[in-house]
Parts: C-alpha cells; structure tokens; sequence
C-alpha cells in the first residue's frame, strides 16, 4: 500500500461524505471483522440536548488488525504507578515488560532535595528464567523484595505480575502480605497481566483500585491550606504538572496530590484530606474520583487544563465550588495577568492555522482535551477517536448506566466501597451541591468528546494502521496526532505528525503557558518549508534535455 | 543525580535485576523478520508485547515499524490462542497483503503451550493462507536468553522455512550480518560488491529501517531478502555468520540442512576483525581483495596511528551484547585503550571466557558481568572510574552523574540518529567508531584542560 500527500483545506473537505468514508474504511475487511468496526466508526451527530450517536468502545482489539493498544501491565505499571517516584516497583516477570516501561513515558518528576528518594530512573525486575516458570516465581519474588529492602530502603514496595505469572499461578499478594509483615514497609501487589482486559484501561483500573485500597487514607496529615484539593488524572508528561501547580498555586488553591503526575507515597496516603477532586483524565481515574467520594464524602468535578481558554474555566470551577469571594476574585486576577500573553501568541499563530485542519487518535481523554488548543488557534477536528476510552469518554457520563458488562470488564474488580466510619466527612451538605449544581457548577459530569465534535466529524474508536493511512489520504490533513507507533507511518505520507503521548519530548502543554508552547508547536509543524522538499527538481520536472553524444 | 541511590558498596543479588543490560527474546525476532522483504512480523501474546517492542523500535530507528498481535485475552491464556492466531493471519492476509507473516511467540504463548505450526496448518486448511503467501514462525520464550537469542531464532526459522537445495551449487556466498544496523548490513553488502562477491545476505534490513522520505508511505519498503534469494542460500557454496550468539544457529542449521559450508566469526568491528572478515570472504568466495578495501583499510589505520596518543592507556567501560561486546573490546584492545568494566544481560558461558582472553594484556583488573546489569555496572565505574562510556542509551544516567564522556552504540539507542545511516561494521565503520571515541575523549580535554593548557592542534 501507498499513498501521497498533498494538504486539503477546510472547505474541500466539506464535499466528503463521512459516510461514504465509513464504508471505505471497512469495506477491506473480512465480513465479521467489518462488521465490528461499523460499530467502532461512528458518523458524528449532535442533537439539541447534546444527544450523540452510540459507538463501540473498550471492546477487544481484533487479532491482526495493527492496533495502537498496549496491555494491562502497561497501563498499570506505566502509566498509573510509574509517575511517583518513592516506590519501588518490581516488575515479576521476564525482563521485557520492566525494560520496555523504563522511562519511556516522559512522566518527569521533582525530588524537592538532593536526597529525597527518586527511583523512577530505576528499573526493576525480578528478570524470571525458563526454572522460575516451571517451578514457580514465588521465592524469586520474595529474595527480589528482601534485596530491593536491603539495597535501597524504600518506604513501600509494589509488585506487578506480568502474564505468565498470572498462568503459572504465583500468588503476588500473599507474598507482598507476607513481606509487608517482615519488612515492616508497605507492600503491594497488582494482578495486571497483559492478558487482562482489553486495553491499558484495565491496567489504570487495577492500578488506582490498589492504590485506594493500599495507600490513600494512610496519612492523616496533608498539605494545609483553605482551598485543598486532589488533582486526578494528571501525568506530567513533558512538566505538564509543574505548570498546573504554577497556576493553583498563584491562585491560592493548595494541591494535596495528584494522581500521579510528580506524586510521592505520602500525597497518596493524605489524598483524604482534600475537600474537592478535580480530575483530568477522566478515562483513567473517574471511578477513583466516586470511590473518594463514597469513603470519604469528597465531590468532584471534571476539569481541563489543556488550552488556555479551558484553564480559566477550569479555576473558575474550582472557585465556584469553594465559593469564597476572596479565591474568586484572585483567581480572576490570575487569568488576567496570564491571558495577554497567551492571546498574543494564539492571535498571531492563529493567522497562519486558521483552517487547517487535524485529526487525533490517541489514549482515553487527550483526542478529545486538545481539540480545544487545535481550535484555539482556528483549527478544526475532522475526525478523532481514542485508543483505550470507554463508551461514557465518547458519549457523556449519562450513558454509564446503559453500558453492558462484558466478560472483560468482570474481570476487573470493582470496588465496593462504604464510607470511612472515622474520615469520613461530607464536605458540602447535598442541598448545598444541589444549589451549586443548579447554579451551573457540573458535579461528577463529564459530556465526552462527541457533543464537541462538529456535525458530520468521524470518530473512530481503536482505529487500526489500514484506517489511519486511509484516513489520512482520503483527508489529506495539515496534523495527525497520535502516539510513538504511528509517527513514522504517518510522517512517511508526507504529513506532520505530534505525539500526544510524549509530545515529541516537548512540552509542557497543560496551563497558560503549556498553551503558548503548543500554538508554537503547531504552527511550526503545520507551517514549516521542510514538507516542501519531498521532490526533488527533476522529480517535479521529469522532461529531459538531453544532448546527443556528438553535439 | 539521577541514579541517587546507586551505592558504590556491592552487595549480591540474586533475585533481583535491576537496570537490565538486555530486554528479552520477541524483539530481536521481531527486528530479524523486519529483514525479510514484505514481511509482516506477528507477535502471539498479549497486545502489550507487540506494542512495547514497536514502540522500542521505531524509538531506535525512527521508522514504521508494523506488526500484528494476537491480542490475548483472559480466555486465550485459558484456551490457547489458535483462534486468536487464525483470525489474526486471516486478517493481515486480507488487509496489509505481506509476502510473509512471521510469528514469534512471547512468554505467555510459550507457557501455555501454543502450537504455532499446527495452528498455521490449521490457518492453511481453513483456506486463510493465500496461494504463494507464508506463515513462519519463531519460538521466543521472554525467559529464555535475550533480544538477541530472538534474532538468532527468528534467522535460523529463515533458513528451517526456506532454503532448499535444489541441486546445483552456485558461487553464491550467505553472509548472516548479525544483530547489526541496517547501516552496518549496507556496508557488508558493499564490501562484498566491492569484491566481486556475489552474496545473499539474511536478514537484511537495511532500506527497510533505514528508508527515505519520499512522502510515500510503503509499508513494505524495497529493501529486506526475498523468499526467493532465501530459498535460493540451500544452493550457495558458502555461509559466512557473523556475530557467534546472532548468527550461527542459521549457519548450522544451513550446513545441516542443504550442506552449505560454514565460517562464524566476530562481527567485523575493528581493524582485526574485518581484516578476518574479508580474508575469510576472500578465500570462500575465490577472489581477490581489490585496492579500494586495501584503501578503506589503510585509512582506518591512518587514524589509528595518528591519534594513538589519545587512546593509549584510556580505561572505557562497556555495555552491550555479546557479539557487540566481543568484537568491540577486541578493537578497543588493539589500539590500546582498555576496558575495564564489562556487561551484558545476556546470559553465556563463553562469553566471559572470550573477553577474559581478548583483556588478558589489559593491565588493569577486568570486570565482567554476563549476565550483569547497569546497576551493577555503574557500582564498578564508581569504584573504579573510567574515561569513557560505550553502549546505549541508558548509560546517558550513568554518563551525567559520573560526569564521564558516553559514546552511543549498541541498542537501544533512543535519543540520537546516525546508526541507522552510518555504520560501525567494516573499516569504514572502523573510522565512525573512532571518529566518535574522539570527538568524546577530546571535548571532555578541551572542557576540562587549564587555559594555559587548551590546545589549539590535536
């Protein structure tokens, strides 16, 4: 297969028909096969109260179909523990799985000394040979931890089982309950084998229920001030994370912890003592968010500190739920001190995008939160879809009821949670939330990426590598984002490609200033002269001149 | 610093890796099958594998690296994957049309127990395997040795698939470039050229890892070995392998199965090395060595003994893998550094026994470490401090915190380009590696010399 490239404007898009596309893209496939990825293409509509189409999502990937996904252990390792940086995690299981999940996500962190603990640079692993597999890993775990205890002292130690640890039947968590008891530190295992669940979904899953259950409410001292709150779902990839704090600090609001951007052991283990959840990613976290709010009696609300416009929404929010005058009024100065600088930049970046268009395929809330910074700048989404969100990411929270249990999902635990008979504190009487509810305030609301999306946009779930390179030439767009694996794909067709996974090493991009980066970003991807020099001149001009021999 | 809790106190470990100096089996399979032309490697396991080892590539090469996975879920592990490895061929067959599907399995396949044989058999009688198309297979347990152990078996499946004798020998020489570069297999190639030496080389990936940007997307590029030249390496009078641990089990197992003589040596890193490599060339294939590689060879010894004086007696700390580490040791050796500390994570007897003989004249106590890790490794240079740093990108921590010069090379390499264009192999690669080494060890003395000191002519 190959394709070429040349750019589309807005306008020419307009005569394609996403529904002639959607057969396009499927019509390749073996008879089942299309028929299941008619459930995952989805032609956007949008309904007066913000009604959208149903898609499939978090279904299994199809076997060879060239998925972006990764597993159970990478989510969980990777994406969810590997952010804090004083635990010690050992990978159980043949090298590869610790090795790939080495500093591999940008998820940068802060020691505030020289000699605080920072083990993230470090990998981990109990490296199981052919005899570990036939005759069981479980002593091999045990010497692990007692070594990684004698070696480094750490405060906790967590254990992630890899698949064959799940088929030969090593028992991780009486191991970790029988060292926990020796070492006197908290240790902790997560059944993540790859094998579990769909996508990296399951593995954040695994990873946050262990999490609530092992550490938070660990600490009853926190951070204090008069605005506490918990920032979920923040990774700090690129210093995304240094920049919010930047900004809640100037704001006056205090950060107990994030899930897990630059997050220590202690942050998780006081994360009870906020009086409000923010959360961010909501795919990887909205279920911790509910069980903080049944254990503990904290509320939460969704925010969005990707793009400018959406941080200063995002504050507003926050104030609006402490209602203090004082916090309103500062964060309103916050916003317009930042804002000047970041309207310059978008203006001015805005002249040279205006009209270009974009595409976005990647993880469980980022093709939808930067869909925001593309239109700051006059971009437009034509199509997008995520790697491992649920159906509730796409279509709203209100669809959550409605969503069918499959087998895959039974297999991960689902926390039954009663509230704290000593911590628990209602942080707001219900009337009082009703009363900010119906002023405006969205608690526990999340409307998904679709209400967002234009009419007449696709969204494609899971999207495989035949989908992309299709889209790409049918679209022809200005950007294509996505992650590691479709860089080069994508590039290779002659069109820019961002990561929005690592973000191309850049960042930040969350906040004011995260939001100028990115405008600079894309305008240099989307404007650059390097894409003009894919011919060469006698590949433009082909005619010969050619001279005879004996001229 | 970034590596704050590495001690300079050793204590054993026996359970614990940390800082791991390999990664494991599927990825060098993967890598190998990325050498056969229009072929669609396979990954049976679950989705993590194949998108870890992707990701690991395409970070290194800065290319598409596509793959299919069998996307385990919890009832394959419990029933096996023949349905999930029959739908997958089914599929690549039908919507990216490769010439070959190579299937290598993970640890999670292995320890179940999959069958990747009768499951292709199984794929065939259900009509899923197009006419003229191949499924082939490389057994890759994760616990099993290394990346390289899976290079090495995903090349010998290459030859168990393939190569047949038909009958009629030709003076066609194999060479087995080793887990090398898509560069380094480039510069052999033209090596051979150079000498008149007609060649099949397998695996071959370069113009497949290393290929242009046209704004065309090929998601099979024209480089790679054919079926057919594979099929056609039963027929050739000779087999040369390079790199012990990567290439001889398909030389052998060539020898074995259609009689093809073969030679296994030392990657030709260095002066020694590709001296042995092209007399070994030269005398299989019948030819003689023409003045241009009599050139390339008195150039690299141009550099050598021009700038002697800076290699003399500078102690270097390597990581890698074995061939790597056997081959480069051996060229840091004969021009006089000294390798001081040195670790793969592969695991190898013979390994340790080969870099004790290649340092015997080292005077200085070695450390080996086979198999090591980088922990270990950075507790040895904090013991006993080196000049200079070789091997992948990982050292970078260990490079920053020492404050010692790090010369890239080996894999992974994340963070620079060039070793995918340029090669190592060869005394053309001889030349690069050098060019390097220097460009490290006189920065740092131009950084670090006093201003009455800092010299203007090296």
């Amino acid at each position: 297969m190959s394709s070429t490239c040349e750019e589309r404007t807005e306008l020419e898009c307009e005569y394609v028909d996403p529904g002639e596309v959607k057969q396009e893209l499927i019509s390749r496939y073996p008879t089942k096969v299309a028929r299941k990825r008619a459930k995952q293409i989805v032609v956007n509509e949008v309904g007066e109260c913000g009604e959208v189409p149903e898609i499939g999502a978090n279904t299994r990937t199809i076997p060879g179909i060239i998925t972006q996904r990764g597993c159970t252990y990478a989510g969980c390792k990777g994406v969810i523990l590997g952010p804090t940086r004083d635990i010690v995690n050992i990978t159980h299981g043949p090298i590869g799985c610790g090795f790939y999940s080495w500093l591999t996500r940008r998820n940068q962190t802060k020691p505030e000394d020289a000699r605080d603990e920072n083990f993230m640079t470090y990998c981990f692993s109990t490296d199981m040979q052919d005899e570990d597999i036939v005759f069981g890993g479980e002593k091999k775990l045990k010497a692990a931890i007692q070594e990684a205890y004698d070696i480094f002292k750490p405060k906790a130690i967590s254990i992630f089982a890899t698949c064959p640890v799940g088929l030969i039947g090593d028992d991780i968590h009486a191991v970790a309950r029988e060292m926990k008891e020796k070492l006197g530190i908290n240790i902790f295992g997560f059944s993540c084998e790859g094998y579990r669940g769909v996508s990296q979904s399951a593995g954040h899953h695994i990873a946050n229920n262990g999490i609530f259950t092992h550490v938070v409410g660990g600490k009853d001292e926190g951070k204090e001030g008069k605005f506490k709150i918990n920032l979920l779902g923040e990774y700090n990839i690129g210093g995304d994370a240094f920049e919010i704090d930047r900004v809640l600090e100037d704001c006056g609001i205090t950060l107990v912890s994030t899930f897990s951007g630059n997050s220590t052991y202690d942050q998780f283990a006081s994360a009870h003592m906020a009086d409000l959840n923010t959360v961010m990613c909501h795919r990887s976290i909205n279920y911790v968010a509910d069980m903080m709010e049944n254990k503990y009696g904290i509320p939460w609300i969704k925010v969005n500190f990707i793009g400018a416009e959406a941080t200063a929404k995002s504050l507003r929010k926050i104030a609006a739920y402490f209602e203090d005058e004082e916090l309103t009024a500062r964060v309103e100065e916050v916003i317009a001190r930042e804002l000047p600088a970041v309207e310059k930049v978008r203006d001015e970046v805005r002249s040279r995008c205006e009209g270009k268009l974009a595409m976005l395929f990647v993880g469980g809330s980022r093709a939808h939160s930067y869909q925001e910074l593309f239109r700051e700048i006059g971009m437009k989404t034509i199509a997008a879809g995520y790697e491992f969100a649920h159906r509730d990411d796409y279509e709203g929270r209100n669809v959550l009821p409605s969503i069918k249990v499959d087998a895959d999902s039974r297999s991960i635990e689902d926390l039954e949670i009663h509230p704290d008979p000593q911590r628990y504190r209602l942080r707001k009487p219900t009337e009082a939330l009703e009363e900010l509810r119906s002023k405006g305030l969205p608690l526990k609301e999340y409307e998904g990426m679709m209400a967002e999306m234009a009419e007449k946009t696709l969204v494609v779930d899971d999207i495989s590598q035949y989908e992309t390179e299709k889209l790409i030439e049918i679209y022809k767009p200005n950007i294509f984002c996505a992650g590691i694996k479709e860089k080069y794909v994508v590039q290779k067709q002659g069109v820019p490609m961002k990561q929005l996974h690592n973000y191309d090493y850049g960042g930040p991009y969350a906040g004011f200033k995260g939001a100028i980066n990115f405008y600079e970003e894309i305008d240099r991807m989307v404007n650059s002269k390097v894409w003009s020099y894919l011919k060469a001149p006698w590949q433009k001009c082909p005619e010969l001149s050619a001279r005879y021999a004996c001229d | 610093m970034l590596l704050r809790h590495t001690p300079s106190e050793i204590k054993e470990r026996k359970a614990l890796n940390v800082n791991p100096a390999k990664t494991c089996q599927p990825i060098g399979a993967m890598y190998a099958a990325l050498g056969i032309h229009g072929c669609l490697p396979h990954s049976h396991g679950s989705q993590g594998c194949c998108a870890y080892h992707r990701s690991t590539l395409t970070r290194h090469y800065k290319e598409p690296v596509l793959a299919g996975t069998s996307s385990f879920t919890e009832g394959a592990s419990v029933f096996g994957g023949q349905a999930n490895l029959v739908q997958a061929i089914d599929n690549m067959f039908t919507v990216y049309n490769p010439e070959v599907i190579a299937v290598h399995t993970t640890c999670l396949s292995e320890t179940i127990g999959d069958d990747i044989p009768q499951i292709a058999r199984k794929a065939e009688a259900d009509g899923k395997i197009p006419k003229g198309r191949f499924v082939i297979h490389a057994s890759t347990p994760s616990y099993v040795g290394s990346h390289v152990t899976g290079f090495s078996s995903m090349t010998k499946s290459m030859v168990d698939y393939f190569a047949r004798f038909s009958g009629k020998r030709t003076d066609t020489i194999n060479i087995i470039p080793g887990y090398v570069e898509p560069s380094d297999m480039e510069e052999i190639k033209r090596l051979a050229a150079e000498m008149g030496v007609k060649n099949i080389m397998f695996p071959d990936t370069s113009n497949v890892m290393n290929s242009p940007q046209t704004g065309r997307f090929e998601m099979y590029p024209r480089g790679g070995v054919t079926v057919e030249a594979l099929a056609r390496t039963g027929d050739s009078s000779g087999t040369l392998a390079l790199g012990k641990l990567a290439s001889s089990a398909a030389a052998r197992a060539l020898d074995i199965k259609c009689k093809v003589p073969c030679e296994i040596l030392d990657l030709p890193i260095g002066l020694n090395n590709t001296d042995l490599f092209i007399d070994a060339l030269r005398k299989m294939a019948g030819v003689s060595v023409p003045e241009s590689v009599n050139v390339d060879r008195g150039r690299l010894l141009d550099i050598i003994t021009d700038m002697h004086q800076y290699f003399y007696g500078k102690k270097v700390g390597l990581v890698g893998d074995p061939d790597h580490l056997v081959a480069l040791t051996e060229f840091l050796v004969s021009i006089d550094m000294w390798p001081v500390h040195i670790v793969t994570g592969t695991p190898g007897k013979a390994f340790e026994k080969r870099i004790r003989e290649i340092t015997r004249e080292v005077p200085h106590e070695v450390n080996v470490g086979a198999p090591g890790d980088m922990f270990l490794f950075h507790q040895w240079v904090k013991n006993e401090p080196v000049d200079l740093l070789m091997g992948n990108t990982y050292l970078k921590y260990i490079a920053r915190d020492e404050d010692i010069p790090l010369v890239r090379f080996g894999f992974p390499i994340l963070d620079r380009v060039g070793h995918s264009y340029f090669p190592t192999v060869g005394y053309r690669g001889g030349m690069r590696l050098l060019e390097k080494i220097l460009d490290a060890l006189l920065d740092r003395k131009d950084r670090d010399d006093p201003e009455e000191g800092f010299e203007l002519v090296m």
